[in-house]
């Protein structure tokens, strides 16, 4: 069976700056990938490779194929690509405080994507839009619905944001960090409901974050990014059972606590070097402990069945 | 929005009475006694303290100051000094005319200027935007005063085709509007260009290209929308502005207004009048910041809740 | 690649032409009396409303004076009178905005009422009445563009201290042992001074369109001292019967304020303080 999406080794840059490098996934229906790394890593870079959004902030794909259910995006037209986004591919972002028109209405900006691609009448829109609502729990539907984006909170925000995501009747959700800038009890109810959409739905999730403690609880599949290449990817029982790469024994011996800065890892001191200055070889190596001349001079392949890994010296803890 | 309204017009008062003091205070400072523009030369002391009584000039400042106010706010705006009738008579037949002016330029630099600004920012670094921003930048350093003769060098001069000076009729109205219009437009281009490429870098556009929409639906719907309320607020901030600039063209095309009045009531020290240009001018102001103000929280939920 | 910011403003292709025309202004204003043939106050009617030609290359204004002279010698007014106001303008409003920022509390919303108030109003309108308390000439100009601008760089100086203020290295300052007039002159203001100057740059194009506003009034340099906008104000009758006394001196009023406009925006560029100057329109 193919994967509905399908990141095949693409290379993605703005400007002259190759950002990611040979990065490839494969989500399938009713599975959710966590697609991991630090700040800076690609993470969101890939999300909206495959959204084919890359052009907005200047980006492009130089290499490789993103293909959906077997297509391939860039060959698509435009408007093909348009008929995807809402429509096949659901989009939750990051930061639900400034995801939402603020001078819209809440359901009227909901109601747009089932008028758009449903073809529904504006009566049937909002009907569909409060049962969405109230399928994500969202009291008082129709009261919110009438309401301005600064008169919800940020859990509730989400939810709308959500919602958004599935009124297109959606095969693949990709959900960029969606619980961030949440406090830690809201993050809790909405990855349960997104863990809850992909059971009862059987829709796709590719779910970016940097939290492993989020993988661990409910992802299927794991792909660890760092500094634009994929370090590790694999079944998730498999990697937290037994990591191979040092950084994703990293990420999760350190699962992040409260109070920590993002973006810092425990054990591992350095941050994620910026695309101008990737360093040689296995660009982990400044940061790794088993780092070899091998490894400041040769970049590590992606191998393996199973758990796939780029390391020259894969192994246990360090 | 109705609880907005009255806090925003009860929020005008201090403001007006803080005008209303500057306004009066600043005519006496300014040099040259009105007086003896009315006294014949040679005229006896008593005569000039006779006048003065008359015009209310010799009590002490707070007094004239109480006095005076209390007859604006009735409409009574006193005599002009030298051309001695009721300056609300001068001002009404001035203020028709100012109006026009100012409110077809307003209207033709805000259509003209965002109708650019929009076409600059959906060209973003490519040649409409370059010669559109270059045209902008023309047009906001040339003296109103002088983009004036020039207009009326071409069009009434050379090609005859609108009358040289005057307000007779509505051909008379296109180059004075053309002149304080253009210059507007400049400054209503450059801000709707700057806050429609500003907007389109928010957050939430991403997730309407997210939900399928297309680009041209969300710069117009949305981008647009969203940089309007900047450019709505320096609008009404510069209403004032642009009843500055139609003083200079007013002048420029010898038209009756407050900009021809105010300048002829300076040059013969006419208290009474200037003060009460000067008052509707500021008045002018302070509506045009009121206008923007509620039209800022017609189309901002965030400005409503925030005053509410 | 370390040039100071002002030369490597020329390094691009419309700061250099910008830079040279504004560098020919200075110089011809500076040189004056050596570059012009003629006198700038000596009147010959036989000669008045010529055309340009060979003699006069601009023509001649109403009383015969060559044209070119008088905008060569009105660069020297219409240029020290702007930039001196504005310089003036800058001082005070530094000063002011300075202080208002630093001590806050009543002083702080004293000057921004008073700053908010002003800035609603056109500048020509405080510059015309000012004038018209002063007295019209060179020095009521002065002081009228100054007080004219005065509000801008309050409030330019008052929002680059009032950010500056909560930056680590001030907190480090202080807790050094500083005091306030140390801080505020040894850290905070040359701080802010790069955006204000620039600013200062640009209004003082502004500013030449006022005073050549003012002057076609007949409210700026007395004649027959020329000035920019003084060799105008014989206004609408002139445009019928010798439209290039108005075409010349109004050309290279906008030709100068374009080259501050493109030079300034190169500077900007250089500096790269695009958005310390996001203060208002």
């Amino acid at each position: 069976m193919t994967a509905l999406l399908e990141v095949d080794r693409i290379d993605v840059a703005i400007g002259a700056l190759r950002l990611l490098d040979g990065v490839s996934l494969a989500v399938e229906r009713g599975q959710i990938l966590g697609l991991v790394g630090e700040s800076g890593s690609g993470k969101s870079l890939t999300a909206l490779a495959a959204l084919g959004l890359l052009p907005l902030i200047g980006g492009r794909v130089t290499a490789g194929a993103v293909r959906f259910d077997g297509q391939d995006m860039g060959a698509m037209t435009d408007r093909q690509r348009r008929a995807l986004r809402g429509r096949r591919i659901g989009f939750v972002t990051q930061n639900p405080m400034t995801a939402l028109d603020p001078v819209q209405r809440i359901g009227a900006q909901i109601d747009v994507v089932s008028r758009l691609h449903l073809g529904l009448s504006p009566a049937q829109a909002r009907a569909r839009t409060l049962e969405l609502m109230t399928q994500l729990r969202i009291p008082e539907a129709a009261a919110v619905a009438e309401a301005w984006p600064h008169q919800l909170s940020g859990g509730m925000k989400q939810r709308i944001v959500i919602a958004m995501a599935l009124a297109g009747d959606p095969d693949l959700i990709i959900a960029d960090e969606p619980t961030t800038a949440l406090d830690v009890t809201v993050q809790a109810q909405i990855i349960q409901i997104l863990g809850a959409l992909v059971r009862d739905r059987g829709v796709a999730l590719l779910l970016i974050t940097h939290d492993m403690g989020v993988v661990a609880q409910i992802c299927d599949r794991v792909a660890v990014l760092y500094a634009g290449r994929l370090a590790e990817e694999g079944p998730v029982a498999q990697i937290f059972a037994a990591p191979s790469h040092p950084y994703t024994s990293a990420l999760i011996g350190c699962i992040p606590q409260e109070g920590m800065a993002r973006g810092t890892l425990r054990g591992i001191p350095g941050t994620v070097p910026g695309a101008a200055a990737f360093p040689s070889g296995c660009r982990f190596h400044p940061r790794c402990p088993r780092a070899s001349d091998l490894c400041r001079t040769v970049v590590p392949p992606l191998t393996g069945t199973g758990p796939r890994v780029a390391c020259h010296h894969p192994g246990g803890p360090a | 929005m109705i609880s907005y309204l009255v806090k925003r017009v009860l929020m005008l008062v201090p403001v007006f009475l803080a005008v209303s003091v500057v306004v009066f205070l600043i005519l006496h400072f300014i040099p040259g006694d009105p007086i003896d523009n009315l006294l014949k030369v040679g005229s006896s002391p008593s005569a000039r303290v006779e006048m003065e009584a008359r015009y209310g000039l010799d009590r002490p400042l707070p007094v004239q100051y109480g006095i005076w106010l209390g007859k604006v706010l009735q409409g009574d705006l006193g005599t002009a000094i030298v051309a001695r009738r009721p300056v609300a008579d001068l001002i009404a037949q001035a203020l028709p005319h100012s109006l026009w002016l100012g409110g077809l330029a307003l209207l033709f630099s805000s259509v003209l200027g965002i109708a650019l600004g929009l076409i600059a920012a959906l060209n973003r670094d490519r040649w409409p935007d370059r010669a559109i921003m270059g045209g902008v930048l023309l047009g906001s350093t040339m003296p109103s005063f002088w983009l004036g003769l020039i207009l009326m060098l071409v069009f009434s001069v050379w090609l005859g085709w609108f009358p040289v000076s005057g307000a007779r009729g509505w051909g008379s109205l296109v180059l004075p509007v053309l002149t304080i219009g253009l210059g507007g437009t400049a400054l209503v281009a450059r801000i709707t260009r700057v806050s429609m490429i500003e907007a389109a870098g928010r957050d939430f556009v991403l997730l309407l290209h997210a939900k399928g929409l297309s680009p041209l639906r969300i710069q117009l719907r949305h981008v647009l929308r969203h940089a309007l309320i900047p450019v709505v607020t320096i609008l009404a901030l510069r209403i004032g502005w642009i009843l500055g600039g139609a003083v200079t063209v007013e002048v420029v095309f010898a038209r009756p207004g407050l900009g021809t009045l105010l300048i002829k009531s300076l040059s013969q020290h006419d208290y009474p009048v200037v003060q009460a240009c000067l008052l509707m001018l500021a008045m002018a102001v302070m509506l045009g910041t009121l206008l923007g103000d509620i039209l800022q929280a017609l189309m901002d939920p965030r400005v409503r809740a925030a005053m509410a | 690649m370390s040039a100071p910011a002002p030369l490597r403003a020329l390094r691009r292709p419309l700061g250099a032409v910008a830079g040279l025309w504004l560098a020919l202004v200075l110089l011809a204003a500076v040189f004056a009396p050596l570059l012009t043939p003629y006198a700038y106050d000596v009147q010959s009617l036989p000669d008045a409303y010529q055309p340009p030609s060979s003699a006069h290359w601009l023509g001649t204004d109403e009383f015969g004076r060559d044209l070119l002279t008088r905008l060569i010698y009105g660069a020297r007014t219409s240029l020290s009178v702007s930039a001196t106001a504005i310089a003036i303008s800058v001082f005070c409003g530094m000063v002011l905005g300075a202080a208002a920022a630093w001590f806050g509390g009543w002083l702080d919303r004293a000057v921004t009422v008073v700053v908010d108030l002003t800035w609603s109003f056109p500048e020509i309108l405080i510059a015309l009445i000012l004038v018209a308390i002063i007295g019209p000439g060179t020095l009521g100009t002065m002081i009228a563009i100054s007080v004219a601008y005065l509000a801008q760089f309050t409030r330019l100086t008052r929002a680059q201290i009032l950010t500056l203020k909560g930056e680590t290295f001030i907190e480090a300052a202080r807790s050094l042992g500083a005091g306030n007039a140390q801080i505020l002159f040894g850290h905070l203001l040359p701080n802010a001074l790069a955006p204000v100057l620039v600013g200062a740059m640009l209004a003082t194009g502004d500013a030449i369109i006022l005073e050549a506003t003012l002057g076609f009034f007949g409210l700026g340099a007395q004649p027959p001292v020329p000035s920019w906008g003084g060799m105008m104000s014989a206004g609408s009758a002139l445009v019928f019967k010798a439209p290039w006394v108005i075409l010349f001196p109004g050309l290279t009023v906008a030709i100068t304020v374009v080259a501050i406009n493109l030079y300034g925006d190169a500077l900007i560029a250089a500096l790269d303080i695009r958005a310390k100057l996001r203060t208002g329109p």
